[in-house]
């Protein structure tokens, strides 16, 4: 049974001259300040009749339901609510939200609502309001869960997403010994111009950080060494500590930050723009047209950055260490050369490109599993710089456990 | 219907994200050669139902069959031989970015065909031509406008002369003269290629003109509601629901007023 009686106003109900009523109202504001705003609440044989009068709008004091509320608990044999609103002057939407919360608390306590005595404007607004029921299987829980239910679901995401990482790695891959029977599709052409975005263009950046690097290292080892006498094995610490960890490990955090971020924002941006799914509906699978490129680029590109990013970072060292020990450069050179073991280096520069193939996954995997908006591609990238850098530093440890154990 | 005639059978299609069921038991078949209309109310499942018939989605339940033959009960060469006779056009084009109108309409040729480099070339330019963008083939698609996009997805869309031809929303953004000639383009189609055609819109004045059949999804039941020529249920159907989408409204005014 409907409790609510809305009498039907003269017009059909529609949106637009509703809300041209209401435009009205609220231009004329300013011109018209009028009396306070006043709600009187007058009881008579099971009637409640709420008289509002006065100015209703921004300036005013916002009526309550809690009033209506506490009236229909003192007075159970209230049978209906009407309204009377003769010395209303104005009203917002705030007077309309009000009056949806009263019909709506009517229906709850299945007491009559008539609507006679409010203004058209109020009535028209509100029938609109009421004209669809609340949609209540919306598959979403309003419930907050609870400490558990919440674990739960954070482990079978963590799964989900431990699972996400490996499928992806195996897709890869698969795209990989695809290349290498000479079956992959993808485009020779988009390698060459990832190469040359991500190697030539970055090399100010790559410069600058590990010049500034090579210039830090040597400083602390001026520092301290100078001490114990032994200055001129800052040139020994420079070289060993730049060729084997610094010079790759700054150039892959680099380039997770400004490649790795944009393979996310671009693969995502492309989810969002459905040219994923174009591709797929043509067969050509997306893991092969625009990952492997972005891989194989990297892959090639880091050895050669990271070969600038050592010498560069020596240089640095060079110029903080003849500035400030009293070490001749011809010494320090040789020093260097002295110190800088082949396998060091060529550990280095294959650690680089390993980096690359860890900024290019991690970049390419969340761009691949970005969400449908711009909010999900910004979170993407996030995540992919996150993720990226984490699996750099983390790998590096392992190198590093490795190396040791081989003697390397 | 004959089996023959048939060319593509919806087979009690459950769709669902998760555990949110979208849409239940669809099933429809759609005839060789006409333009089929998939039509119903926002968020009801239009386009997610086009994602499940192009095997972007995977179906919670159900199947789609083409030529009688199962597509998700396919392996993966007989699901990319049957993806070859696919031709989609997505919302907003869904061009690839990084490469010119003439490079997007030439990859599905280079991935499915051995022709030359010559007749590539002058495949792609009787496509553009087709959509009326002749002379654009070296342009971004950044560098054209919303429509030039959409004409150049269908040019795409038609590259490898599909039997099947998908459109998603075709009218949505576009002015109403070009949203005819596109209408007048998808019939031509049908007529000239002979081609099987799926429209996800939920335009009229579209529906009349080149709907052969449809079926009307309903958000609010979850279900398929109705199948068949647009023009049958506007004068056959009792169903209010039906009766309101087709008449953009004007018949429910009276019952939703005193359902208030």
């Amino acid at each position: 049974m409907i409790e609510i009686h809305l009498s039907k106003p003269r017009f059909s109900p529609c949106a637009l001259s509703a809300c041209k009523l209401f435009a009205e109202h609220t231009k004329s504001r300013m011109t018209q300040p009028g009396p306070n705003a006043d709600l009187l609440l007058e009881k008579t044989a099971g009637e409640l009749r709420l008289r509002l009068s006065g100015n209703y709008r921004e300036e005013s004091e916002s009526p309550r339901v809690e009033t209506l509320c506490e009236a229909l608990d003192q007075d159970p044999t209230i049978k209906s609510v009407t309204f009377e609103s003769g010395g209303l002057i104005g009203w917002d939407s705030r007077l309309v939200a009000f009056i949806r919360n009263c019909a709506e608390l009517c229906l709850q306590r299945k007491i009559q609502f008539r609507d006679e005595g409010l203004p058209e404007g109020v009535r028209r607004l509100l029938r609109l309001a009421l004209a669809t029921p609340e949609k209540k299987d919306l598959g979403r829980s309003p419930v907050k869960p609870n400490f558990l239910q919440m674990l739960g679901e954070g482990t079978l995401k963590g799964w989900a997403d431990a699972v996400g990482l490996f499928t992806f790695l195996g897709e890869c891959l698969m795209a990989l010994v695809n290349m290498a029977r000479g079956r992959a599709r993808f485009r020779w052409s988009d390698v060459f111009l990832i190469m040359q975005q991500c190697g030539p263009q970055a090399l100010g950046i790559v410069a600058m950080i590990n010049f500034l690097v090579g210039l830090i290292l040597a400083f602390v080892g001026a520092t301290e060494l100078v001490r114990f006498g032994a200055s001129i094995y800052v040139a020994d610490l420079v070289g060993v500590a730049t060729v084997r960890e610094m010079g790759c490990l700054m150039t892959g955090i680099i380039l997770c930050g400004r490649t790795g971020a944009a393979f996310a924002a671009q693969l995502g941006t492309m989810k969002v723009n459905e040219e994923i799914s174009a591709l797929e509906t043509f067969g050509v699978p997306p893991i092969e047209f625009l990952v492997l490129p972005r891989m194989l680029a990297l892959i090639v590109v880091m050895p050669f950055l990271c070969a600038f990013a050592d010498f560069i970072s020596l240089t640095g060292g060079f110029v903080v260490s003849i500035g400030m020990l009293n070490v001749s450069p011809t010494e320090y050179l040789i020093r260097t050369v002295h110190a800088i073991q082949l396998k060091s280096y060529l550990l280095g520069i294959t650690k680089g490109s390993f980096f690359g193939f860890l900024v290019a996954y991690s970049g390419c995997m969340r761009g691949m599993q970005s969400g449908y908006s711009a909010a999900a591609v910004g979170e993407a990238t996030t995540r992919a710089v996150v993720t990226g850098i984490t699996a750099i530093i983390a790998s590096d440890g392992i190198f590093a456990v490795i190396c040791h154990a081989l003697g390397i | 219907m004959s089996s023959s005639e048939i060319k593509i059978e919806i087979r009690d299609l459950t769709m669902a994200y998760g555990s949110y069921v979208v849409m239940r038991d669809i099933n429809a078949k759609v005839k060789r050669g006409s333009v089929f209309v998939i039509m119903g109310t926002s968020g009801s499942g239009k386009s997610t139902l086009l994602r499940h018939m192009l095997g972007l989605q995977h179906p919670a339940q159900g199947d789609v069959f083409y030529d009688g033959e199962s597509f998700w009960g396919m392996d993966e060469e007989a699901r990319r031989a049957q993806l070859r006779h696919f031709g989609v056009l997505f919302q907003s084009g869904a061009l690839w970015s990084s490469m010119t109108l003439a490079e997007n309409v030439a990859l599905p040729l280079i991935e499915y065909s051995k022709w030359a480099a010559r007749d590539l070339q002058e495949i792609v330019r009787l496509k553009l031509a087709l959509v009326g963008l002749s002379g654009f083939e070296g342009y971004y698609p950044a560098e054209i406008s919303g429509g030039m996009r959409k004409r150049a997805g269908l040019a795409r869309a038609m590259a490898l002369d599909p039997e099947i031809l998908f459109f998603d929303e075709p009218s949505a953004g576009l002015d109403p003269i070009s949203s005819q000639n596109l209408d007048r383009l998808i019939l031509e189609l049908r007529d000239s290629l002979g081609a099987t055609i799926v429209v996800v819109t939920h335009e009229l004045a579209s529906i009349f003109m080149i709907a052969d059949d449809s079926i009307f999804l309903d958000a609010d039941t979850k279900t398929m509601r109705a199948q068949g020529n647009p023009n049958d249920l506007l004068r056959h159907s009792n169903d209010p629901k039906i009766k309101a989408f087709l008449t953009r409204g004007e018949s429910s005014m009276e019952s939703q007023g005193a359902s208030l």
